[in-house]
């Protein structure tokens, strides 16, 4: 009986360690081959030296990477674009679930089930007819001391932005989050004074950093991962983010340890970020879940 | 899924069921009413007004703008004309196409995802040692973006590429790999094959969360009745996981429906239209034809299919008492 243990959990092991093998090896052979030329990665491809970094082991294709397109400028774009996204979408969405949550305020039963009936829109949906809204959008600049009317978002920092700060999604895990902190605890504070935007920023959002992370850990994935959205609004070579980016730098014929570098160098973050917040970023998936 | 959960306590000034209108009585209502109004108000506008430009406009735009003749840049004015796009799309073989690959695409990755993400799921739910290191790992592919992934797999789908260097390895040189993205007959397998390896991992932890939510004293009645690790699974596991399902399930055909990435930086729908998808071919016409009239056509049938089919989804996995 004891030995028929052993052994299933011997099998399980073996099993997980296939499993593991299968999810790591691209991931590793990508990383590996970042750090070799071409002619090595394509030598090394038949043996287990395709997934070591030993030979003829350089930085070089991460400085060719840089010498080749802006990527200094890629990276620079994407992280402003998700950080602003982030951040602006932390705090507009849960004031607006702090309000449906805890305020009387009239009609927000009716707001609140309008907000949640866009979770039904896939963005594919929306994508096509967004552009050619965009495009009519006008967009006020101020410029030295006159203000500047321009017409079309498109191609601009804005449109990469605007669009996906209010989030249906944030504001449900928000409401959600707000409901199980006693509501006891703002009546206290109004006895003592205090503004509804005081509640909120002092006594309601201090409590509610687990919903925080998964809002920003939601938030922050599609921004910096998005491609779709950007391939068809931004055209210059300036406000690229970092997956237009990469397309770009495959079309123009590099080798494909530079690809892996490039590769490489938007990946690596978000695995450190990920391997540091794995709570957060596992709670926040599971979350995600109810979506749907 | 989405079930709002509203609090339950009676609204200021609103009418308790069953009385008499307060018509007579002067309406009192308690201090700073008008106060409490204005600041919810002003907390609610900013998301409320960016939900109503950037998803509800552009959602009725859409369907507006699909029985018209606009274009994403055109001096001449928007007109109306019918269903003329429609007629166009249901004459277009690559649209029929289209639908083709994705039904295909859905049909294999929605029960082998979810399939692979439950048993990958039931290997790590229990606590055991290095159980944090398997988690980590089988999460990493979930976590890299899928265009870096579609990258990669080209790199490796080539005839000279690390997979058919595998695939020859591991058969002792029997198995002479395809050259999988460039004939129409392996294309889309590759890409469906790639497409599981990426996303197995978020199912997985939603079918974690579902597994970590059943009792751990069934299993001990279980047990104690001397069931076996498959009776197990099958009357306590396998019941226990009904709402997890019908949410794995509809997650993943809805995410399957939307393919675009993989196929824009892999094949570009081909060769031979064997990979083109529907949005593929509304983003190729809306944004690289300019035709913004034909698109919306094509997005506002990929939303009618989501649609339905979510709806027969939810209905075949209803609860039945």
């Amino acid at each position: 009986m004891k030995n028929a243990l052993r052994l299933s959990s011997f099998g399980a092991m073996l099993v997980r360690i296939v499993f593991a093998a299968v999810a790591a090896f691209p991931i590793v052979f990508m990383l590996v081959s970042s750090l070799k030329p071409d002619q090595q990665i394509f030598g090394d491809m038949s043996s287990v030296a395709a997934f070591l970094p030993i030979g003829n082991i350089s930085l070089d294709n991460y400085t060719a990477v840089f010498d080749r397109v802006p990527a200094a400028r890629f990276l620079i774009n994407s992280i402003g674009v998700s950080a602003v996204t982030v951040v602006l979408g932390i705090f507009i969405n849960s004031l607006c679930a702090f309000a449906l949550s805890r305020m009387e305020v009239r009609g927000k039963r009716v707001v609140f089930t309008a907000i949640l009936a866009t979770l039904i829109v896939p963005f594919q949906t929306l994508a096509l007819p967004l552009v050619w809204w965009v495009n009519q959008l006008p967009y006020f600049e101020l410029n030295g001391f006159s203000l500047e009317i321009s017409k079309g978002w498109l191609d601009t920092y804005q449109v990469q932005i605007i669009p996906f700060i209010a989030n249906a999604f944030s504001i449900y895990l928000y409401h959600q989050y707000f409901e199980s902190i006693p509501k006891e605890l703002d009546e206290a504070a109004r006895i003592d004074g205090a503004g509804w935007f005081k509640i909120y920023r002092q006594v309601v959002m201090p409590l509610a950093g687990p919903a925080t992370a998964t809002v920003a850990i939601l938030t922050f994935l599609p921004a910096w991962n998005s491609y779709l959205w950007p391939l068809m609004v931004v055209q210059s070579e300036e406000l690229r983010p970092v997956m237009i980016g990469i397309q770009y730098f495959f079309q123009l014929n590099v080798s494909w340890g530079e690809v892996m570098a490039y590769a490489s160098l938007i990946t690596v973050p978000v695995v450190i970020l990920f391997i540091a917040f794995q709570r957060s970023f596992i709670n926040s998936i599971a979350s995600s879940g109810v979506k749907g | 899924m989405t079930t709002t959960q509203l609090p339950s306590r009676p609204r200021p000034g609103a009418t308790p069921p069953g009385a008499p209108a307060p018509s007579a009585a002067p309406r009192r209502r308690r201090a700073g009413y008008l106060r409490e109004q204005l600041s919810g108000w002003g907390m609610i506008a900013p998301a409320a007004v960016l939900l109503l430009a950037f998803v509800f406009l552009p959602a009725i735009l859409g369907f507006g703008l699909a029985f018209t003749n606009a274009r994403l840049i055109s001096p001449r004015p928007v007109e109306f004309v019918g269903t003329d796009n429609f007629a166009r799309l249901f004459a277009d073989p690559t649209f029929w196409r289209a639908l083709l690959n994705v039904s295909y695409f859905a049909v294999v990755v929605v029960p082998v995802q979810s399939a692979l993400a439950l048993a990958m799921a039931l290997l790590i739910n229990k606590k055991f040692r290095g159980v944090n290191f398997f988690r980590t790992v089988y999460f990493l592919p979930v976590v890299t973006s899928m265009v870096v992934v579609s990258l990669l797999w080209l790199f490796m789908y080539r005839k000279d590429g690390l997979i058919n260097e595998l695939l020859s390895t591991f058969s002792f040189g029997l198995i002479q790999g395809a050259d999988w993205l460039n004939d129409p007959a392996t294309a889309m397998p590759a890409i469906i094959a790639l497409s599981i390896w990426q996303a197995a991992g978020f199912h997985m932890i939603i079918w974690l969360a579902g597994l970590q939510s059943i009792s751990g004293e069934l299993y001990e009645a279980a047990q104690l009745d001397g069931a076996s690790r498959w009776h197990q699974f099958r009357y306590v596991t396998w019941p226990g996981l009904k709402h997890t399902r019908s949410l794995v399930l509809v997650t993943i055909t809805i995410q399957a429906l939307g393919l675009f990435d993989q196929v824009s930086v892999m094949t570009q729908g081909g060769p031979l239209d064997s990979t083109t998808t529907i949005i593929y071919e509304a983003v190729r016409s809306g944004f690289k034809q300019q035709e913004t009239a034909y698109a919306s056509a094509i997005s506002l049938v990929f939303f009618v299919l989501v649609l339905l089919i979510s709806a027969v989804q939810r209905y075949l996995t209803r609860e039945k008492d």
